[in-house]
């Protein structure tokens, strides 16, 4: 496994060969610097500690700062560990570029989906809802029972109710890298990512 | 979104002529057929044009056999071979839609003709523009 920190940027459109279009999503990964490695011997797994995108000194808490200065870097935005990536791939302060991913590869995406707040039934659980007539009065959209009487007299624990909406995380596989800019760190992946444009993502080789 | 540009801006087309709704092309649409592969022509009054860059793409109808056709191109594509302007039309908006419910003499959109300027006339709007200069005359 390897994979890099990033930012998604936006999404448009490119033709192939073929003359055919692909919707891709344009998104900025690395430079990512190792911030720390974690290995069998010491923390019983492996991973690659990365850190991605500038911040304001003033932003970074003292400890924060103290471990980004072990690691002679400057404070990253984002840290997070890749598991199963090599440590001893890397060097601790080395920054890795989007150079990793090429053409072809499939790669997994991971990210935070758009928040859509408190939804109903209909859009958060796939619901049909209620007739809209035949005498249907104030309840169009509304879920139907939750349960049965007395027995168990209660409403079972994961019933599907209206509530907070996205903004969970959410992993998207197999998706194809169509092209790779390692000047501007920028990489286009066919079709699209959960989360809004700006927001920050994981893409993982696999 | 600039970003998406500044990468994709070199690879969009630089053969595309100025056109724009309201305006009447003649749209070479490559059809592939099996192995073979022809062009197919789709002439048409332009009722909108929308995004840009690389996204852009616009709508062309025209009244095929009494029936209205609309079909929409993406304008960076390379099956759009080429596009001939025939006429310039004179609009008041940048989308046509109202053209879907007018038929026949009521569709007909005016040609454009650039205004004939007197010479003694412009030389009068452009000392207004640069009426803090000196005049020529």
């Amino acid at each position: 496994m390897i994979g890099l920190l990033g930012k998604k940027i936006g999404m448009t459109r490119i033709f192939n060969q073929k003359g055919q279009h692909v919707p891709v999503t344009v998104v900025e990964l690395g430079p990512c610097h190792v911030v720390d490695v974690r290995t069998l011997e010491r923390d019983k797994y492996r991973a690659v500690q990365l850190g991605f995108g500038d911040i304001r000194e003033k932003l970074v808490t003292k400890p924060r700062a103290g471990h980004f200065k072990k690691a002679g870097i400057a404070p990253a935005r984002w840290v997070r560990e890749i598991r199963d990536m090599d440590p001893e791939s890397v060097k601790i302060g080395e920054a890795l570029s989007c150079d990793i991913f090429k053409e072809g590869d499939r790669v997994k995406v991971t990210a935070s989906t758009k928040g859509r707040g408190f939804q109903g039934v209909m859009k958060r659980h796939g619901f049909h809802g209620a007739k809209a007539s035949h005498g249907a009065h104030e309840v169009h959209r509304h879920g139907g029972a939750i349960g049965a009487h007395t027995d168990p007299g209660r409403v079972w624990k994961n019933t599907k109710m209206p509530g907070r909406m996205g903004g969970d995380q959410q992993t998207v596989k197999n998706l194809e890298v169509v092209r790779v800019d390692t000047e501007a760190n920028l990489v286009m992946i066919k079709g699209c990512v959960p989360c809004p444009a700006g927001s920050f993502i994981i893409v993982r080789k696999g | 979104m600039n970003r998406i540009q500044n990468w994709t801006h070199g690879e969009l087309r630089k053969d595309i002529p100025e056109f724009k709704a309201g305006d009447t092309i003649n749209v070479h649409v490559r059809v592939i057929e099996g192995d073979k592969e022809r062009l197919q022509v789709f002439q048409g009054v332009v009722l909108q044009r929308r995004s840009s860059g690389m996204d852009e793409t616009f709508t062309v109808r025209k009244i095929s056999g009494g029936v209205g056709v609309e079909r929409i191109f993406p304008l960076q594509s390379p099956s759009v071979a080429k596009i001939e302007v025939l006429r310039k039309g004179r609009v008041r908006r940048a989308r046509l839609n109202y053209l879907k419910s007018l038929k026949g003499k009521a569709a007909r959109i005016r040609e454009k003709t650039t205004p004939r300027i007197k010479k003694s006339a412009a030389t009068s709007t452009s000392n207004k523009k640069t009426a803090a200069e000196p005049s020529e005359a």
